[in-house]
């Protein structure tokens, strides 16, 4: 609904409004919004805890950008035109910056309110970070006054930059959208880039643009907003072309195969692990197995539609069949099966597992499902950890001692080597990554699109959407199942806590971040949530943010969701969940008059 | 076509079959559990009882009231907890997932206010006034969550497919849980100590019940009965169900309506704010995840009841808080499933699923909007 | 007992009015007029746009340009309660009632907004109207005939003291021995002085009524005349009179 379209006027622009024409109430409402949510951050202790992260040295930490970015989005957003057709947009101009200002001030008000009061009340009964840290961070040291007087100023003239993104063209936003992208991006980088250079002998690359002591120096910092101008540059009209082509085949499109990118990616996989250091690897091992674990829930909620919110259970079934066959302190049944066997086990049970959850929910409305599913998966994790079990599974004891994995011809990869660990799950991601790609411009794929669209018309067709729906979920718990028999086989050991429903929903916030459907950005997702601010049960490469990354999850997850994300509602059926069917009909009636006419132009009766 | 229509006139596939066998076996457990613990009280050394659950025990009568007890005072906080997601399904179609959020963020503000309440002294000199003052600020608290979240994360997707205001909801459900551990610190919380009075057993009839249960069930059974009275008797209750069976021609009576979903989620909110501090006097502390399993079991719990019905939910939760405390004892153990009392948790899913696999549209009935009824 | 007399002020007015869903133009330049106390119909195949004359008129759905025009004022930005309070209601498409509620909180719903004590003497007059209503005014009105609903639903539209009364395919689902009684209920009620703008497809019916009509075609008003001259119009015989397509 808020798509620009072509106007059927002669796309005139009304002339800007005045500075002061403004809707005060609306501005108010958004300052008091800025004011709610600098103070918020402010009381997570986000400035205090992320400032040691430096982006820029000395000028930016991550601490100040988690408040300063808040005006500048706000004071972007109360001024945002949404047109219609029909409708007259207006030109930019004072009016806007005006609005960011106000907007910026009254939020700088707030905190100033906030600073004041952590100086003269104590709330740390029950505000956990109300303390002198936070006051310092948020004063510079300097006292309440000078730290008052420096947010209002500050917020004030960081709304005003917000509103002026309005007056300038599109090309200038996007080039300074990818300046700050790529800053912020490298500096969270920093330690892998460190190791990188190191094994690539290009040490002086990365001193040129980082500090000794940490972050990006200035130099580096303007040598990179040049990269990115170039890169937007160079590549923005390219892009843009291949954005057009593929709205045009929206839904049905197959996922576009660029082959330079895909040599490139090859070759990175290949020859990186090699330069990366013990924590790095380990920690692209992590956001391998959470893309191992994505690409599955993608096929089962991005390609057909349902929405598993138990996805965990079958990371448990490949995980603790992989333990029980392989380990040779498995209670219960204890093979001790070379890993590459067990792997067919693992298969198999989660085919198993896939059938009987899949089974009984399959006929269910879209969110019982969801519900019983995360049941489903409560209650494998529960039984699985009861004491009834645990002659089997090892109960809250879990299963210890799983050797490495063991694949005949090619290797024992030792849980100890991240390296070894590395490109064995880089092995399967590709795998993974094949599976779905052939998977979704396949008959089955096609098959899961329609009933994803719209069940009985898919019914309709032919299609047996029962079947469909299991064979979705069989897929994605082999792919689940798979990640669990690696994550096994690298700690050396299952507990139940490690497949608790948090990790159900971080896969989900991965896959929805990432645009449902589209591997490229599931890929994409994986690597900057889990890889930057760290999975549910481990740190990124940003371990500040252990503490805040599921808070940023539940957010992104509801921005995703307001923002409308594509291939999640299509045009079709929304349009006929919202009862407006008649446009449907009125273009159908006019086809059928359009075709009446020529019958009649070319001299035969029109028929009643 | 209605569903049962469909149902009928589709040939048996393979999922049916097994459906059935799930139907058979799930009703064939529990009723030959029950049978093995009713054999079991007679005699707890009988032939089956040696073979699969030798250590086996007469349940007192004590204990079994204990068990009914606890578990009806659980299901009465299920049940409350239960009709804001009945509410909130019947008037939008949609399962809000943050509902048990709103219950913690209740019981959160109830551990907060009596603490205060209890440094200034005003707890134990004067209880009663203390408990009200902690139950309005709960439910204010509660209600104000509600009723924001609604605006911000819901307001905006009305119409939409009923998977994205839920996709939503898991969102927002996860973003209070972490303001929570964030803003207050992670870990459990502890309520100060109750009165005596409330941690005594209060005989009524045969039964002896826990002072702060019976609180439980009075406070639960007063809001109950304030709840029929607005839905049935007022006109924003008429309003209410009006908007709940067929928003635009409610409109058309000039009913905004707009505000009545607001009053819906206010309602729904105050009454998940009453049972968080009533969650919080029983039990004596709260985490961030305190809403999380008892959000998704009230869920159940409506459900169960049938979604929409608000008389369904209340009796839903009952049922279930029932099932869970009696489940382990009564079918369980007998049928041999060692730590038994661990898997209570498992019971309430269990139960959601058997209740699907049976009779979908719940005990008493489904009461969904015109919409919402395909 | 008062005649139709076109004032010069008309109750309710379409001026220009364009409506859009997303990129598609439902509503095309459409004006319209609708003077108090007349009989008035909208006419048009299926999905002519003759529903979104209805939404639009009530504040349902905001037109992209025009104006609504309420006694004067343009209500563009108005809610439906305010149009409601004015006395514009309407019965809507297959009488919609509310089906868990009783006969009596349907026709009590329908006077919502009003305040003032003319509410019970107004339900008399209703159960006056249709004895049948009074006799089952505590079941839910679901469980209600087709016949029998659609009384409800007129008597709930009534209970607003409506100055206009939109009426959305009034024929539409009634076994055709009612439609005979319906539009006889329908004169009855415009012989007390409340306007009617009808929505039909059953042109006939509704001309031999109507004072005036307008005929919609794919959101463009075509044809804009008397009720007899309509009748009479040749291309209209053809589509949608005599020649036996609905």
């Amino acid at each position: 609904m808020s798509e620009t379209m072509n106007t059927d006027e002669a796309g005139v622009l009304a002339p800007a409004r005045g500075a002061f024409d403004q809707d005060w109430r609306k501005l108010v409402n958004w300052g008091l919004i800025c004011a709610l949510a600098l103070i918020f951050v402010s009381l997570t202790d986000m400035p205090d805890k992320l400032d040691k992260r430096v982006i820029v040295e000395p000028l930016l930490s991550m601490g100040y950008l988690s408040l300063i970015w808040i005006p500048v989005a706000l004071g972007n957003f109360v001024t945002r035109e949404v047109v219609l057709e029909g409708m007259t947009q207006h030109k930019k101009g004072l009016r806007e910056l005006v609005a960011g200002v106000s907007v910026g001030a009254i939020g700088g008000a707030g905190l100033a309110l906030l600073i004041w009061l952590l100086d003269t009340r104590d709330l740390s009964d029950p505000l956990v970070n109300w303390n002198d840290a936070l006051l310092e961070v948020l004063s510079f040291g300097e006292g309440v006054g000078y730290g008052a007087i420096f947010w209002i100023l500050a917020s004030a003239g960081l709304g005003l930059a917000g509103g002026a993104f309005h007056l300038l063209s599109a090309i200038a936003n996007r080039l300074l959208l990818a300046i700050a992208l790529t800053i912020v991006l490298t500096a969270s980088l920093e330690s892998a880039l460190d190791d990188i250079s190191e094994g690539f002998q290009l040490e002086w690359l990365f001193e040129a643009l980082f500090e000794k002591k940490g972050g990006l120096s200035v130099q580096g910092a303007i040598i990179l907003a040049v990269f990115a101008i170039a890169w937007v540059l160079v590549l923005g009209g390219q892009a843009k072309r291949g954005r057009a082509a593929v709205t045009a085949r929206r839904e049905l499109s197959p996922t576009k195969v660029n082959t330079v990118g895909l040599v490139l990616i090859a070759v990175a996989a290949v020859v990186l692990p090699m330069f990366l250091g013990r924590l790095t690897n380990d920690l692209f091992t992590n956001v391998g197995l959470f893309l191992l674990l994505a690409l599955g829930l993608n096929i089962v909620v991005g390609l057909a539609g349902i929405l598993d919110l138990g996805y965990v259970a079958f990371f448990a079934v490949g995980g603790y069949t992989a333990a029980i066959m392989t380990s040779p302190s498995s209670p219960g049944l204890s093979p001790e099966l070379p890993w590459w066997v067990a792997i067919f086990v693992v298969v198999f049970m989660a085919i198993v597992a896939g059938l009987f959850i899949g089974a009984p929910v399959i006929r269910m409305r879209g969110d019982y499902l969801a519900i019983v599913t995360l049941g489903f998966g409560e209650i494998i994790r529960l039984t699985v950890r009861s004491d009834w079990a645990s002659g089997f599974t090892g109960g809250a004891q879990g299963i210890l001692s799983i050797p490495g994995a063991d694949i005949v011809g090619v290797a024992t990869v030792k849980g100890t080597d991240p390296q070894q660990v590395l490109y064995l799950v880089i092995g399967f991601v590709a795998i993974a990554i094949y599976v779905s790609w052939r998977l979704e411009n396949s008959r089955i794929g096609r098959a899961w699109m329609a009933v994803r669209e719209d069940e009985s018309v898919a019914e309709a067709m032919g299609i047996n959407t029962v079947n469909s729906k299991l064979q979705a979920f069989v897929v994605g718990a082999i792919l689940a199942s798979f990640s669990g028999a690696i994550f096994a086989a690298k700690v050396g050991s299952v507990f139940e806590s490690s497949f608790k429903i948090l990790v159900s929903i971080v896969i989900l916030v991965i896959v929805i971040v990432g645009g449902m459907g589209r591997i490229a950005g599931v890929a994409a997702g994986a690597l900057v949530l889990v890889g930057i601010l760290g999975g549910p049960n481990q740190p990124g490469l940003l371990a500040e943010f252990s503490e805040f990354k599921l808070l940023i999850y539940g957010a992104l997850l509801i921005w995703m969701m307001l923002k409308r994300p594509e291939g999640l509602i299509p045009n079709v059926r929304r349009s006929r969940e919202l009862h407006q069917d008649e446009f449907l009909q009125d273009a159908w009636l006019k086809a059928q008059a359009n075709d009446d006419d020529d019958e009649a132009a070319s001299g035969e009766v029109a028929p009643a | 076509m209605t569903t049962a229509m469909r149902s009928k006139a589709r040939p048996r596939t393979g999922v049916d079959w097994f459906l059935t066998f799930l139907r058979v076996l799930l009703t064939g457990l529990v009723l030959f559990g029950l049978l093995a613990f009713l054999w079991q009280q007679i005699d707890p050394d009988n032939p089956l009882a040696s073979a699969i659950n030798p250590d086996a025990n007469r349940l007192s009568w004590d204990a079994f009231q204990g068990l009914v007890i606890s578990g009806l005072s659980q299901g009465a906080m299920y049940g409350l907890i239960a009709l804001g997601y009945s509410m909130v399904y019947g008037v939008l179609g949609f399962i809000n997932f943050a509902h048990g959020e709103v219950f913690m963020v209740g019981a959160m503000t109830g551990m907060i206010t009596s603490n205060k309440l209890f440094e200034a002294g005003v707890w134990e000199d004067n209880f009663l006034l203390a408990i009200l003052i902690a139950v309005l600020v709960s439910v204010i608290c509660s209600t104000v969550t509600a009723v924001v979240t609604e605006r911000i994360a819901y307001r905006p997707l009305r119409g939409s497919p009923r998977l994205i205001p839920l996709i939503t909801s898991i969102g927002v459900s996860f973003f209070i849980q972490n303001t929570s551990a964030v803003l207050l610190g992670p870990g459990a919380k502890s309520y100060p100590r109750l009165p005596d009075w409330l941690r005594d057993d209060i005989g009524i009839g045969p039964f002896d019940i826990e002072g702060k249960k019976l609180l439980v069930l009075v406070v639960a059974g007063v809001s109950m009965g304030a709840l029929w009275y607005l839905v049935e008797r007022t006109k924003t209750g008429k309003a209410m169900r009006a908007v709940a069976e067929d928003k635009e021609i409610a409109s058309l009576m000039g009913i905004d309506v707009d505000r009545t979903i607001v009053t819906t989620f206010a309602v729904g909110g105050a009454m998940a704010g009453v049972a968080g501090i009533l969650w919080g006097i029983l039990f004596g502390s709260v985490t961030e995840f305190t809403g999380f399993l008892p959000g998704i079991k009230a869920f159940s719990a409506a459900v169960v009841g049938g979604i929409g019905n608000l008389g369904g939910a209340m009796a839903g939760g009952l049922t279930l808080g029932s099932s869970e405390s009696l489940a382990p004892q009564l079918v369980l153990e007998p049928l041999g499933v060692t730590g038994h009392t661990q898997l209570k948790d498992a019971v309430a899913f269990l139960v959601l699923i058997f209740v699907l696999l049976v009779k979908p549209t719940g005990l008493f009935g489904e009461r969904l909007s015109a919409e919402d009824r395909a | 007992m008062s005649e139709a007399v076109a004032s010069p002020t008309p109750l309710l007015e379409f001026r220009g009015i364009n409506t859009h869903y997303g990129a598609v133009h439902i509503l095309k330049d459409v004006d319209l007029a609708i003077y108090p106390g007349e009989l008035v119909c909208l006419l048009g195949g299926n999905a002519s746009g003759k529903s979104t004359t209805l939404k639009t008129l009530l504040g349902m759905v905001t037109p992209t340009t025009g104006e609504v025009v309420l006694d004067g004022e343009v209500v563009n930005d108005k809610p439906t309660s305010y149009r409601v309070e004015r006395g514009v209601t309407m019965v809507p498409e297959n009488r919609r009632l509310f089906k868990r509620l009783t006969v009596k909180e349907n026709l009590e719903l329908g006077a919502y907004l009003r305040n003032d004590d003319g509410v019970e003497s107004d339900l008399e007059r209703i159960y006056e109207m249709f004895p049948r209503v009074k006799e089952r005014l505590n079941q839910k009105s679901g469980t209600l005939s087709g016949g029998e609903q659609q009384m409800v639903a007129v008597g709930r539209a009534l209970m607003a003291n409506p100055r206009v009364l939109l009426m959305d395919e009034p024929s539409m689902g009634l076994a055709p021995a009612l439609v005979q009684t319906n539009f006889e209920l329908i004169q009855q009620i415009h012989e007390e002085g409340v306007a009617i703008f009808m929505v039909e497809q059953n042109a006939n019916m509704a001309l031999s009524i109507a004072d005036r009509g307008w005929v919609l075609q794919t959101g463009r008003v075509v044809l804009d005349d008397s009720a007899e001259a309509l009748l009479a119009n040749p291309e209209l015989r053809a589509s949608y009179l005599g020649d036996g397509n609905r």
